[in-house]
């Protein structure tokens, strides 16, 4: 046997060598082929079995596969891990592993003074330190110095490793993200045996590959055991985390995201039709969802982002639960149906998985600066349900809120995630959706004083009669109806009424969500941190630090955007200042000072990169000292 | 088990709603409405499953002058509501009422891929080579040179052909009539009766900005000269005196207008009809009505597998197994206890 049993790749408990430390922040970075998006989510996977808390940031660019070697071909994922609570991927890495020199490049500068560099020297040729913009050598000057450097002929290593597989080159350098995972593995005392399984089943169909690969893995890992490393001083413990009492996976927002719907159309008794057209980073939800057939979803790509949404209402006319998902370019495109489905009052989810904008903007980078597009961004008094999820997991709770919301009132949802969102990973305690509260729908079947503009008093939602049902033939479209009838009306009055109507459904539903919490800290005071979406993890931890050293500051984080919460104007009133972190030039600070004057400070970042712990515990320190 | 219920037949009548009916006196819409509240009587659907669908136009007002279902969308949207309806569920009975702006140019996308997908529904094209709801601009089938307030000096468009179009997308039903023709419900029922997406382009008179346009080939001293109804299986002969005909020309592989009895022509050189040879449609469907005649009937038709019938089975092969639980399957793959 070429590969040792599994038994025997359990990591050697050596208690005494190795440091235990809360938390460590690694950065996987190299070439866009280099599988470096695999690399960090096998290393997840290990870490969440070993029972730590965690979070991840998939940072790669938007070509597939930019030429070889260049800084713009960049892939990069950063994981925080540790025995205490996780809320971020973490400020700046602990550890950074450089493919190539275009990756240490790009990557230096977040590594933390001291940190550890793990690099490939074979990749350092005078072609590719040209490429990646060095003059020099960076392992041959004193530029590294302030770092602790594992300089290693990686690329040497790895075909070694794989030679009597007898892969091509090209074949056995693709083992190298393999390798590196092993050495890591090796350093933080992980267990190799779920990376095995995993290579095993994916290489089903190739398990030359899959031994090339386990046979690289193990290779990094012995490289680690066998050899004084050299710089490699030290080795690492992360004890498990204390988590409540359950049973875990994995998830990432893209995927609890899918779920979520499944259920949440499950728990309001409809079928699922999802009408979509591919875009980054949306495309994931699609992806999930196609494979959940079996479940009755019924999943189509469209020719584009506007038949996507117009196949998705008219699957909610024809009784199904109309689901459409795009970014930020695509809902721009679905901004006219969006106005139908409002205006002939029809249930419909809209998720909208933000990217950095205008334009194409920058379609791999996050983004939350599509909240003005999602409250306000159609003609007419056009107004509809926005919510905004905060996390991977978050993303279920979400999604079900939005079949909940869009089939009792009988209204488009926009649902705000973002690309950060949909591809970061964290730990999850599983659910059981059997034990929700279910919200089924009814349809209207009786004829005897039928019109299709008939209202529910209590939630002014329209009947919803589907089109099979006899007695109950009706029209409906875009020119304005007359309340009840539903009949082509063009008197002034009715319009004004219908206008109301349409906004009086909406806000109404401030009293059919829950009051606004306070996440940490008082219900009034010096600060509030007012935040919504991704921002939460850094806002949560830094708010966190601030009130562990004693200072007056709260954390609020919105997962209602529209309508507000109906406390939330007196809950803002009780603090002296009122901080607005967005990773947009100020949208929801707009909003919080539109409805209830108060004077919301922005804190705002559009770098594509997610806000630091440190950047909110300066702007609480700042305005404290103020 | 249900048990039939024999019910009236319905009424050309029981399909109009009690809406007033909004178009331009004279307009070749109305003629299309009764033409299709004469045919819904004889079919099989119940009156419940139609569902009318359209865009934004003069036409896409259809459905609210049908007592059905109906659903007036957005402009030029109308086959990808009609998509979404019929997957969602393909008992339903759709018709699609489009214009030649709604249907191609604004939503000529759409109309591409409905077309491609073989969606079963029916798509009455009412083109009336303008823009009437927009009160008169040229459209993608107006004739090059019209004057329009758009085009004040002549539209430089080359126009567009609609069954051509449709046949280039892939559809496997083409057919062709014009608004006032008493066999309308006739090509309707094949229209109806065919599984899939299936085109009837109607030439349809716009009496306030386009009176008129089609009197070269409609109008009663030309038309038997300039109009060619096709039956599957006969012979393709026209002309007041039924001696004209439509012949192959081998060496340039088009179709020319030939007279039996003169220059040695018989009845064996003329083409027969077979609504199932696409390329022979392609042929008889760009006919112009300048040396060939202009087709009528049903151009062609040759059923294939629909859109909906594939993500049904698709469905079911993946529901084989049994209802699954969600709480199981987010319990798949690794999991670990706290």
């Amino acid at each position: 046997m070429r590969v040792r049993k599994l038994n025997e790749l359990k990591i050697k408990s050596d208690p005494a060598s190795r440091k235990e430390v809360s938390s460590v922040v690694i950065r996987f970075a190299g070439d866009s082929g280099d599988g470096i998006q695999i690399t960090g989510s096998r290393f997840t996977d290990t870490t969440a079995l070993a029972g730590n808390d965690l979070a991840t940031f998939p940072d790669f660019p938007a070509e597939i596969r930019a030429p070889i070697g260049t800084t713009f071909g960049v892939s990069a994922f950063q994981i925080n891990f540790g025995s205490r609570r996780i809320e971020t991927a973490g400020d700046d890495p602990d550890v950074l592993v450089a493919l190539n020199p275009a990756a240490l490049m790009v990557n230096l500068a977040r590594l933390k003074p001291g940190g550890m560099i793990i690099v490939d020297s074979g990749t350092f040729t005078d072609r590719n330190l040209k490429k990646a913009g060095y003059l020099e050598n960076p392992l041959e000057d004193t530029s590294l110095e302030a770092y602790t450097v594992l300089d290693i002929n990686i690329t040497k290593l790895v075909l070694e490793s794989v030679k009597e597989f007898g892969l091509s080159q090209k074949e056995g350098l693709r083992c190298k993200n393999f390798w590196v995972l092993g050495l890591v593995y090796w350093i933080y005392g992980r267990d190799r045996s779920d990376t095995v399984d995993w290579l095993r089943r994916k290489f089903a169909k190739r398990p030359d590959i899959a031994d090339a690969n386990i046979a690289a893995l193990n290779a990094g890992h012995i490289y680690g055991e066998a050899s004084e490393v050299g710089g490699l001083t030290q080795l690492y413990a992360i004890p498990a985390a204390t988590m409540p009492h359950g049973l875990y996976r994995t998830v990432t927002g893209g995927e609890a995201l899918a779920w979520g719907l499944v259920a949440g159309a499950e728990l309001a008794n409809l079928k699922i039709f999802f009408g979509s057209y591919p875009i980054t980073p949306a495309s994931p939800v699609l992806h999930a969802l196609a494979k959940m057939k079996q479940f009755g979803v019924k999943t189509f790509q469209a020719e584009d982002e506007i038949a996507a949404i117009c196949s998705a209402i008219g699957a909610s006319y024809a009784g199904s639960l109309g689901i459409t998902s795009s970014s930020g370019p695509g809902i721009a495109l679905k901004g006219e149906a969006i106005g139908l489905a409002i205006s002939t009052e029809l249930p419909l989810i809209i998720v909208n998985s933000q990217r950095a904008g205008p334009s194409t903007g920058l379609p791999t980078k996050t983004e939350q600066s599509d909240l003005y597009q999602a409250v306000y961004g159609r003609n007419g008094d056009a107004p509809l349900v926005v919510l905004a999820t905060h996390g991977p997991s978050d993303c279920f709770e979400v999604a079900i809120e939005a079949c909940r919301l869009a089939t009792k009132y009988m209204t488009p949802v926009m649902l705000l995630t973002d690309g950060y969102i949909g591809n970061a990973a964290e730990p999850w305690l599983i659910p059981n959706v059997a034990d929700r509260e279910a919200f089924p729908v009814t349809f209207e079947t009786t004829a005897e004083g039928f019109q299709p503009y008939n209202r529910d008093p209590d939630t002014l939602a329209r009947h919803w009669a589907v089109p099979g049902t006899p007695g109950l033939e009706h029209r409906i479209g875009g020119i304005e109806k007359e309340d009840g009838s539903g009949n082509i009306s063009y008197e002034p009055a009715n319009h004004q009424r219908m206008t109301d109507l349409r906004r009086d459904k909406i806000l109404n539903i401030a009293n059919d969500i829950p009051e606004q919490t306070v996440e940490n800290g008082k219900t009034s005071g010096k600060l509030a941190i007012v935040g919504w979406g991704s921002t939460y993890g850094p806002i949560s931890r830094a708010v966190d630090n601030k009130l562990a050293e004693g200072k007056e500051v709260s954390h609020i984080h919105l997962r209602h955007i529209w309508p507000l919460p109906k406390n939330l104007g007196e809950l803002l009133r009780g603090f002296d200042k009122v901080i607005v972190p967005e990773m947009n030039d100020g949208q929801l600070k707009t909003v919080l000072r539109d409805q209830y004057l108060i004077d919301a400070q922005p804190l705002t970042k559009v770098t594509g990169q997610p806000f630091k712990i440190s950047e909110i515990e300066r702007a609480i320190d700042a305005a404290l000292e103020n | 088990m249900n048990v039939a219920v024999t019910k009236d037949k319905l009424k050309p009548a029981d399909f109009a709603s009690d809406q007033e009916v909004r178009w331009c006196p004279g307009c070749g819409d109305y003629a299309i409405l009764k033409a299709v509240q004469r045919t819904l009587p004889d079919l099989e659907t119940p009156k419940e499953n139609y569902v009318f669908v359209s865009g934004i136009g003069c036409s896409s007002r259809f459905p609210y002058y049908m007592s059905t279902y109906g659903f007036h969308t957005i402009h030029g949207r109308a086959p990808a509501f009609a998509t979404g309806i019929k997957i969602a569920n393909p008992e339903l009975d759709v018709w699609m009422v489009t214009g030649d702006g709604d249907g191609f140019s604004i939503g000529g996308n759409h109309m591409l891929h409905v077309l491609r997908r073989n969606v079963n529904l029916q798509i009455l094209l009412c083109n009336n080579e303008i823009y009437g709801l927009t009160k008169g601009q040229y459209s993608p089938t107006s004739e090059v040179g019209l004057r329009t307030p758009s085009s004040p000096d002549g539209s430089v468009d080359t126009p567009l052909k609609p069954l051509v179009f449709t046949l280039g997308a892939g559809a496997r039903f083409a057919a062709r009539a014009y608004d006032t023709q008493k066999t309308l419900p006739e090509i309707l029922k094949r229209a109806h009766e065919h599984k899939g997406t299936s085109l009837v382009e109607i030439l349809q008179n716009c009496i306030v900005y386009n009176d008129a346009v089609f009197d070269n080939v409609l109008a009663r001293d030309v038309a038997a000269e300039k109009q060619l109804h096709v039956e599957h299986g006969k012979p393709m002969i026209f002309g007041a005196e039924k001696n004209k005909g439509i012949r192959l020309n081998m060496q340039s592989l088009t179709l020319e207008t030939v007279t039996i009895g003169e220059n040695g022509v018989t009845e064996e050189d003329i083409l027969v009809h077979d609504e199932t040879n696409r390329s022979l449609a392609t042929l008889i469907a760009d006919m112009d009505g300048r040396d060939l005649p202009v087709a009528f009937g049903v151009i062609y038709c040759n059923p294939a597998a629909t859109y909906e019938d594939g993500i049904t089975q698709k469905l079911e092969a993946a529901e084989a197994n049994g209802k699954p639980s969600l709480d199981a399957l987010l319990r798949q793959g690794h999991t670990w206890e706290a």
